[in-house]
């Protein structure tokens, strides 16, 4: 499989020795810095952004023995530590063994959960333990905002489940946070909700992936909003998290902390639930399908024999991009972003801060490409958020009379 | 002349995975990766508890001694960053710990 079968085939070259570690990093590693392992599409929300599609459990889902060999394997590579999340991964029924079994085995895990199993009980559980970091995920300061994205409740749950942790003790939670048009707004509110609960904000880009490419054009910051995020960034430094997903904003001047470069099948790259290794999170997609690591090698020749990962690890065309004087800030920006936005990979990134991709997101005949796969409960639920809400009767209407106008006033799908 | 005849260690806390550019140096209790950009500082952090001290450990791994100042920086940010510690500070701790 190939990524762009138009980019010009590279012989391979004797690695290059000392140069920047960004460099170096460009060239990949023995294994990864830390890798993102989606444990089960299963998920209780339908979030409109979701990165995966998740919904319905996968039935290849990897059993808990496969499980434990992929730590065992990781423990051998010496990747230090996971980022767990799904779908909500707590939900599998292994998730707590798993975690343990993880811990165990020198693999420290940083896990992604909507909140919706940490009791008071698992919180004092996870306080007790070493080596585990939680990351809450919520999408707006308030339920009315996140809500509107990650469904009824969802904050309710989110705010619980922080409350149990830092009520068992639990120190530095993360809250996690994907900033959208709708949200950009409340950082500081975010910031306030974090430092309330003991727990340090983390942010990251909305990317155009899953069922994030059906909001994006709706939900992704405008560019004043980009240029205010950057500057509430640099003023935040180290103190808040970003999983170095903004290096696209390097364009604006100064980079930001941590790696500014798209780390794509070099320092990091995805397992999902039924051992498919991807080459990022934000690339679920059969053009980013690296390989299985059920097959004979397992993840470790994925990682380092895999065809994709080599041409990722390959010296990069960066067409335009290059003769941009912000070229060595942002290196051309996300590479799954330009995918899922029907844009060339080496041009620009959608969101490019100097507007270099404008003209490509009007051009007509833009093409986004198919998704190739997708875990989304098929009934929505009144759980769902929908993006849309237009002439939605109020729950608290008045009760329905004999001659309402509407032929379906008082019918409630749901209680049927 | 300090950490020069100082026996050191690699931090019990940390591990070092050597990559091609050198090494990362994990610390799982402060989850704090360093990355050691030279493979001769990897021989040289790795070899530390093999060594007397760090002058043994310099010349066992042929670092010339006009090198050792800008070795003996490194090891001195590696310390502050707790990604090796002194060797008599753990012995000194483990018998603590058992009296």
């Amino acid at each position: 499989m190939t990524l762009v079968d138009e980019r010009p085939t590279v012989a391979p070259v004797a690695r290059p020795t000392g140069g920047s570690l960004l460099d170096q990093f460009e060239l990949g590693l023995n294994a990864p810095i830390c890798l993102t392992w989606e444990l089960t599409y299963a998920c209780n929300l339908a979030c409109v952004h979701c990165l995966s599609s998740s919904g319905k459990r996968d039935p290849r889902e990897l059993t808990t023995k496969q499980a434990e060999a992929v730590i065992d394997e990781l423990q051998r590579m010496q990747v230090f530590y996971v980022n767990i999340g799904g779908g909500e991964p707590t939900i599998r029924p292994d998730f707590w063994h798993l975690l343990e079994y993880a811990v165990a085995h020198q693999v420290g895990v940083k896990f992604s959960t909507n909140g919706v199993r940490i009791t008071p009980e698992r919180a004092a559980f996870l306080a007790a333990t070493e080596y585990i970091d939680v990351q809450i995920s919520l999408d707006g300061a308030t339920a009315e905002v996140n809500d509107r994205v990650r469904g009824a409740g969802s904050y309710d749950m989110a705010i619980r489940a922080l409350e149990n942790l830092s009520g068992a003790g639990f120190k530095d939670a993360k809250i996690s946070v994907v900033v959208t048009r709708k949200n950009v707004e409340q950082l500081d509110d975010f910031k306030a909700l974090a430092d309330h609960h003991g727990a340090t904000l983390r942010l990251t880009r909305l990317r155009p992936s899953g069922r994030g490419a059906d909001v994006w054009d709706e939900l992704h910051p405008t560019s004043a909003q980009q240029r205010d995020l950057y500057n509430w960034l640099m003023k935040a430094g180290e103190n808040v998290l970003t999983g170095d997903s903004f290096f696209h904003l390097a364009g604006f001047g100064e980079p930001l902390p941590g790696l500014n470069l798209c780390g794509a099948g070099r320092v990091v790259c995805l397992i999902d639930p039924i051992g498919d290794v991807y080459a990022c999170p934000f690339a679920i997609h059969d053009n980013f399908l690296a390989g299985n690591l059920l097959h004979p090698g397992g993840f470790k020749e994925v990682w380092q024999n895999s065809e994709l990962f080599a041409e990722l690890r390959s010296p990069q065309t960066s067409g335009a991009c290059t003769k941009c004087q912000h070229f060595d800030s942002c290196r051309g920006g996300c590479m799954a972003a330009k995918f899922f936005t029907g844009l060339p990979l080496d041009g620009p990134d959608p969101e490019c801060v100097q507007g270099y991709s404008e003209g490509a997101l009007k051009q007509v005949g833009r093409s986004i490409p198919a998704a190739s796969q997708d875990h989304s409960k098929p009934s929505k639920s009144k759980q769902e958020p929908v993006l849309l809400q237009l002439g939605m009767l109020s729950p608290k209407a008045p009760p329905v009379h004999g001659c309402a106008e509407s032929p379906l006033a008082g019918f409630n799908p749901a209680a049927i | 002349m300090g950490m020069l005849e100082e026996p050191w260690q690699l931090s019990s806390d940390v591990a070092l995975r050597t990559e091609p550019f050198g090494a990362l140096a994990y610390n799982f209790a402060t989850r704090r990766l360093t990355f050691l950009k030279r493979p001769d500082l990897v021989t040289v952090v790795g070899g530390l508890a093999a060594g007397a001290n760090v002058r043994e450990v310099l010349v066992a791994a042929s670092i010339p001694t006009s090198q050792w100042p800008a070795y003996l920086t490194a090891l001195e940010s590696l310390a502050v960053a707790g990604t090796i510690q002194p060797r008599n500070q753990t012995e000194l701790q483990k018998e603590g710990a058992n009296s």
